[in-house]
Order: structure tokens, then sequence, then C-alpha cells
């Protein structure tokens, strides 16, 4: 539908438009210039949804009036990186599968674990389960392949990594990522405001617990 | 709001809350309850879903055909939003503990009030204590129950729908449940009588290029609209699958997730296309070829059924 900026709209049937960035700092700058533009009455949208590389608008009266009103917004990168907030999430580095982490990224386990403690992580988007967020900020070359064979469960609580991601189960479910520890912290609560700890756009630290 | 957490991991939230007394039985207020004879094969409890959450992960859910469970409720005084029952292949005996007004909408099925036959589409009275039975559907697949007052479970995240994918919600209804009803909410919409939809042999979808169509070859585009499909028989409230003609890529690799919607056309690895119904996750990493415009009558697609897709100019 257009191209604005390295970001492009895509038609999503008769409701919905995807916008298709660049790379995931893009997406994120977009997701919080939509759900602000949202907030302030000039957006209608029942969904804004984030993901790897593009943002889903879903509920969406008329998209093509609302992609033309899109193509004239330029995302604030400011607002962005100063609303965010942290959550630590304190975390036990008992994780079965550290040795094979420690053998991809070529240092020992403690030092594998040191990296994940002093990195500052972020909710790039949620997805796979209720509350399962996807967590960026290890360099790219960090990235690790899924288990061939995944686990039949992996219990609730276990803190993990696949493809560029780290992330936490929310509830227990069967999973290919690569178990580096566990929080007992409550992830998806239906009884809270917002049910979610890590919303998207959150800054995560995965602290000793 | 105060955020309340449990300080303890939980096995989830899906078996917490929901109000459905299976070891101890509970009703409403003043509303009395439906006890679970018999389920049948796959009785859920629907409402319109639960929309807003999918940034969290949170799939919408709700009635496979709003329209149809919105009509139920009309026709038993209640707003259109409360929350029913979703019979697959119906096999439902439910006896009701205090007497109220009941309507069954969707395919053409035997409804029964004891041994008293009732039809679809209309309002039906029913004694306390009265055993209403609903049986297999002739043709088609769902039916909707309302009962006014409306099934009275806890919402989970404002909605009482059972989420097949994610777990939220009530769990999928059993033998022995006993489900709470709410207390009256209005007389009973005035009608003797609704005209129910037919369900064809063949399945005519409009469908919508994009987003995706440009990771498909033209061919694989011609195909989708040019062929017939038929719907698989493992299919279920995520998603329709189809089997036909493959659809072939013209971009390889793997497309990073990325948010979907109600009637997404996706195209897994095989090549063969799954429509998204109201169970469908919330993001997705096969590529979306384009996007239905109303999926509804997928509810009533049995397994075997043709579908064919054409584009909306048609």
């Amino acid at each position: 539908m257009g191209e604005y900026g390295g970001m492009r709209i895509r038609p999503v049937g008769r409701h919905a438009l995807l916008l298709d960035c660049d790379d995931p700092g893009q997406v994120e700058q977009w997701r919080a210039e939509l759900w602000r533009r949202r907030a302030a009455g000039e957006l209608s949208a029942a969904e804004i949804v984030p993901a790897a590389g593009t943002v889903l608008l879903d509920g969406v009266p008329d998209p093509e009036a609302t992609a033309a009103r899109i193509a004239g917004w330029t995302p604030d990168p400011v607002t962005t990186t100063a609303t965010a907030a942290t959550v630590e999430v304190p975390t036990v580095y008992d994780g079965e599968d550290l040795p094979l982490v420690a053998a991809y990224w070529r240092l020992t386990v403690p030092q594998v674990v040191q990296r994940l403690r002093e990195t500052e992580f972020r909710v790039a988007f949620c997805g796979f389960a209720p509350g399962f967020g996807y967590l960026t900020g290890l360099p790219p070359q960090y990235a690790v392949p899924r288990l061939p064979t995944p686990r039949p469960r992996v219990p609730a609580g276990s803190v993990a990594l696949a493809g560029p991601y780290a992330g936490i189960y929310p509830t227990a479910s069967p999973g290919g990522w690569l178990l580096v520890g566990r929080t007992t912290l409550t992830l998806f609560d239906v009884s809270a405001d917002p049910p979610a700890i890590l919303t998207p756009g959150t800054r995560v630290r995965l602290v000793t617990g | 709001m105060t955020a309340k957490r449990r300080a303890e991991p939980s096995s989830g939230p899906t078996r917490d809350g929901t109000g459905v007394g299976r070891a101890e039985p509970s009703s409403g207020p003043t509303g009395g309850a439906i006890e679970v004879r018999r389920a049948g094969p796959r009785t859920t409890v629907q409402d319109l879903g639960r929309p807003g959450w999918a940034h969290l992960g949170v799939p919408r859910s709700g009635a496979l055909d709003p329209a149809a469970l919105a009509l139920a409720n009309r026709l038993v005084g209640n707003p259109a939003d409360a929350a029913g029952l979703e019979l697959t292949l119906g096999g439902c005996e439910l006896r009701l503990t205090r007497a109220g007004t009941v309507a069954v909408t969707g395919a053409d099925v035997d409804v029964r009030v004891d041994d008293r036959p009732g039809d679809v589409g209309r309002p039906l009275a029913v004694p306390a204590g009265a055993v209403l039975r609903i049986g297999s559907p002739r043709h088609g697949l769902r039916n909707w129950l309302a009962v006014d007052g409306g099934i009275a479970v806890a919402p989970v995240l404002g909605s009482r729908s059972t989420d097949t994918l994610s777990g939220l919600g009530p769990p999928p209804v059993r033998d022995g449940d006993r489900l709470p009803l709410g207390g009256a909410t209005g007389p009973p919409a005035p009608v003797d009588f609704t005209v129910g939809r037919p369900v064809p042999e063949e399945l005519w979808l409009i469908l919508r290029p994009g987003p995706r169509a440009d990771w498909f070859t033209a061919e694989a585009r011609e195909l989708l609209l040019g062929t017939a499909y038929t719907v698989s028989p493992v299919s279920d409230r995520v998603g329709a699958r189809l089997v036909g003609a493959a659809l072939s890529r013209a971009v390889a690799g793997e497309l990073p997730s990325e948010g979907v919607v109600l009637g997404a056309v996706q195209v897994p690895a095989d090549g063969q296309p799954l429509i998204f119904l109201a169970d469908h996750p919330t993001t997705g990493g096969y590529p979306v070829i384009g996007v239905v415009d109303d999926v509804t009558g997928l509810a009533q697609a049995r397994p075997g059924t043709t579908v064919r897709f054409h584009g909306p100019q048609r």
C-alpha cells in the first residue's frame, strides 16, 4: 500500500494493516508511536501487535484512510526509550543447557551467566503463549539454535534462549529453547492489571535470584 | 488497580478461577445452574471472546459464528455478548435446575425438552428440572445454545470463552459439570421463528490478497483462486486446514513471526493452506497469502466440504 521511510504498509483483509519495518528498532519506535497515538485518540485500532519485524493493526475501521494517515507520521525515537519501565527478574542460573550455550558462545558457564546478568533486555514482542515475551538485547553472534527435538515439558518460569531471543516460559509447555535458568516470578496472572509483566517495550534484567 | 501476583509459580492460569464447579458445585446467586448429564463430543462455553490482548499473546477466541450466538441470546432476552454453549456435533443432554428460556441456533438438529420436540431458532420454555437434549446435526457441525441469564462462569480477561489454544477461560464442558446461570436479564425477543442459513455443499469464500501474497509464485496465487480445496478432518477452533493444490513459494527462507488476524490464510511448509479461526495464535511464522472476509461459514464445514476462493471484485 506504500513505502514510508523504510517502512512499508501491507494490506491485511478488510479490517487490518501490517507495518513492515526494516529492523527491530523501527518496530519498537512504531509500536510506541501507535500506542501513544491510540491513547491520544488519534488512531482507532482494537489490537496493535508488534512482532519480529512488523506491527499489526487489527480492528481498524477504515484501513486505507488509516494507512494514509500513518504515512504522514514520524515515530519519535526519544519517547520510546524514556518511558520504558524496567522489570528485574530474579533468576537462578542452573539451566541444564548452560554448557551447550557456553560451547556456542565459546565462553565458560560462569562467563555465560555473567553476560546474561549484565545484559539489558527489552521485550520486543509477545507470542507463543499468553505472557511469553521475546527479549532482545544479546549481540547477534550469540544467537543459538533450538534443540533438534523439543522437550515434552518445560517447567513454568524456565529462562531460555533461542535464535537471537531470550524468553521465560509463563506456563509449563513443550519447548525447544535452551534452558539457562529459572525464576519464581509469576509472568502471567489473569487477575493482575496488566495480566503480563513482560509487555512490549519493557526493559528486563535477569538478576541473580 | 492493585496488581495481585501469586508468590509461587503456578501451573498456569488455565484452571484458575474459572468458576466451573467440578469439585464443589456452585451456582449463580439467583440464577440456578445447568447440570451437564452428557457434554457431547466437543462442547465449550463461548461468548464474543477477549479482543484487545493480542499484544500479550492472548488469542481473541469467542464463538466461531458470533451472529449465531448473538441470535440465540436475543431469542432468550440476553445481551448479545452473554455466554452460551458452542456444540460441535451436538450430543448434549442438559438439566436446568430452574425454569428458563433456551434457544438453539446454527445447524439443523433435533432439540427436545423432555419428550417434547423443539425447533432450532426459536425460544423454548424449559420447566425447572426438565432435560434438554440436542441431537447430532443433520447437516453442518455446530450449534449455539443460549439460556436466559447466560452462563455465569467467572470471566477471564473480560470473557467467559474457552480458548482451546491457550487454555484461558473455563475448561471444555465435561459430563457431570455444573454450569452456573445468571439471573434473568430481560424479556425474550418477540419472535416465533427465525430462518436458519442452509449449509452449502460448496463454500465460496471471498479472499483478499496480502500481506505476504508476494512470497508466493504467480502460479500459486492462481491455484488458490482457481482450484477447489477440501476441509481436512484435523480442522478445529484454531483453524480450518485445507487439502488441495500445494502453494509454492517465490521467496524461500523463514518468515520472522508476525501478527495474524481472523481469516488469515497461512501457508505452512507443506504448501497446504490453513484458515485461522477464533482460537488462532496471535503471531505466526508462515506467510499469509491472503485474508478471508467472513469465516463464519467454516463453522459448519464438515471434513470433506469443498472450499473455493474468489476475489472481492466478483
